[in-house]
């Protein structure tokens, strides 16, 4: 347990970063993960150019891996183009949690991803291939 | 051998579950937690004893061949063992015949058969039936497809705030005239024993006839169809120590006779011309090609295991653990219980919530304990809706499991408990 619930995903989830509803926003996606009821939104502001992200917020319920999980990636989203957020790798998601997650708990961890594109790219993604180890 | 000594202490139910655990392989291992395997998960599906492994690794290597075709020693000994099996599934559950029986992969195929070739020649435009709101899916989901193909409609049974069924909402439900009541013996997702004798009766008096998914109940406790009068029973193999892909539908034999083929092909026949075929007796009439021929053997070995205990024993063991449990996590504030809290009505399955984690993480964590449990929804999402809950994390014992493993179960919702405290 020390090794996935370390005290990084841990405090992420008692504490989590970027929670709430920005209101007014730009740009909105909500989602769930049906297997465990785990359900997400994401508020995103653009800057004035509408290229690049302003500011952002998710809400939602869940485990500890995909809350803390939204945490993680909201933090490193401010100015960053929604090209640039577009292109992003699940994979590296994955790394920044920094612990091994089981095949059962991807969909957890890449929850927040999913919405997040559903957010940029206007409407639901597929789950990506890293997070279909088990269906 | 990584399993501990075995305990001479005998529960209510005649037997030492740990003792038994020696008939399990899987309890040679050690988990990758380096801890001991607590498998709390038999409700999603058993592990198998090695007399149903051996017995069909020697059906495989000697006795097998195809069933009721070959002219030939090998099929005469692989039919004989297959029908032998087919009369160990009728004893087991108290059908007058052993004719009655129909092997299907699980339960799930055995309400699927019922509601293609029952429902949709006898439940027509404007008809009703009736569920409830404590089943899993595979008693909701195929009779929803059937009412809305036929233009009938489908009620559901309330369910109480301990997860019991409301009589009298059933009461008023059977009242509308339905034509079939379809209900779980043992909730799966809240381990509630419903009144199934009551019901039955209810439902007869209504005029409607009574599907048992008997799925989390012939596992853990005795069944007799004749003496609950009941009309169709369903059940799985794999969760009464059998193998996967084998379950049996029992019917009433002119219920049966009655119904036409759910599958066609070969062996369900008697005569094919091109124009046309006449159907085989049941069961063959609804077993086209080629059974699960040495799986139905391997549940056969999982009844003989199963009787050799004893069904009451079994019921008396797990009801001796689920008092236990269930007192030891009514004790722990944060932990909130599903389901009814007499025994008596609660076979052995708890599904809980803690406060501070999701169930998800609950199990994650109880796994890094080497405590095996299920997370989330139990294929039942309308219990979950009912109680306003995204999921629960369920534990649920068996003839191996024994107070080392309520201990273990207690232990790890408490090693959960400090790690999520802020």
């Amino acid at each position: 347990m020390d090794n996935l619930y370390r005290d990084f995903i841990l405090e992420h989830y008692k504490h989590p970063h970027n929670k709430g509803y920005l209101d007014p926003h730009d740009l909105h996606f909500a989602d769930s993960n049906p297997t465990c009821g785990d359900e997400m939104s994401m508020t995103l502001r653009l800057d004035g150019a509408g290229s690049a992200i302003a500011d952002v917020a998710f809400d939602g319920r869940g485990c500890a891996i995909s809350q803390a999980s939204a945490s993680i990636l909201t933090d490193g989203l401010r100015g960053q183009s929604l090209d640039e957020v577009k292109e992003m790798n699940p994979k590296d998601l994955l790394d920044e949690l920094g612990v091994p997650i089981g095949p059962a708990r991807l969909k957890c961890a890449l929850l927040a991803y999913k919405v997040l594109q559903g957010a940029v790219r206007g409407g639901e993604v597929a789950w990506p291939a890293e997070a279909e180890a088990v269906g | 051998m990584a399993v501990e000594p075995a305990l001479s202490t005998l529960t209510p139910g005649g037997f030492s579950g740990t003792a038994l655990r020696a008939d399990f392989a899987v309890f040679d291992t050690l988990t990758r937690s380096g801890k001991r395997l607590v498998f709390l998960d038999a409700a999603a599906s058993s592990p198998k004893p090695r007399s149903v492994v051996d017995a069909m690794a020697d059906a495989y290597s000697h006795h097998y061949a195809n069933v009721h075709r070959g002219i030939y020693e090998l099929s005469e000994d692989a039919t004989t063992r297959f029908e032998a099996a087919r009369g160990k599934v009728a004893t087991f559950i108290g059908a007058p015949s052993k004719r009655e029986i129909v092997f299907v992969r699980n339960a799930t195929e055995a309400i699927n058969l019922v509601a293609f070739s029952w429902g949709r020649t006898n439940l027509k435009a404007g008809d009703r039936m009736v569920t409830t709101q404590l089943e899993h899916h595979a008693n909701i989901v195929p009779w929803q497809q059937l009412t809305r193909e036929v233009g009938a409609t489908l009620d559901y049974v309330a369910i109480t705030d301990d997860g019991r069924l409301e009589l009298d909402d059933l009461r008023a439900k059977l009242a509308a005239g339905p034509k079939l009541l379809a209900v779980a013996a043992v909730s799966n997702a809240l381990g509630t024993i419903n009144p199934l004798a009551e019901i039955i009766a209810m439902a007869h008096e209504a005029g409607a006839l009574v599907l048992v998914d008997a799925a989390q109940a012939a596992p853990h406790m005795p069944i007799d169809v004749a003496a609950l009068d009941c009309d169709f029973l369903a059940l799985s193999g794999h969760k009464m120590l059998g193998p996967s892909g084998i379950g049996a539908l029992w019917g009433r034999r002119e219920l049966l006779d009655a119904m036409p083929p759910f599958m066609t092909g070969g062996s369900m026949i008697i005569k094919v011309t091109l124009d046309g075929a006449e159907w085989n007796e049941v069961p063959a009439k609804f077993e086209a090609g080629t059974p699960a021929i040495v799986e139905a053997i391997g549940l056969g070995a999982a009844i003989d295991y199963l009787t050799a205990l004893g069904m009451d024993n079994v019921r008396e063991h797990e009801r001796y653990l689920f008092e236990h449990a269930w007192a030891a996590l009514d004790a722990i504030p944060g932990v909130r219980l599903f389901g009814p809290a007499d025994p008596a009505i609660h076979a052995g399955v708890i599904s809980f919530v803690l406060d501070e984690a999701h169930p998800h993480d609950v199990a994650t964590i109880f796994d890094s304990e080497g405590v095996a449990v299920r997370a989330g929804h139990h294929c039942a999402q309308p219990v979950m809706l009912r109680y306003d809950i995204p999921a629960t994390t369920r534990a649920s014992f068996y003839v191996y499991n024994d107070l080392d493993d309520v201990e273990a179960l207690t232990a790890a919702v408490g090693a959960t408990q400090t790690l999520f405290a802020d």
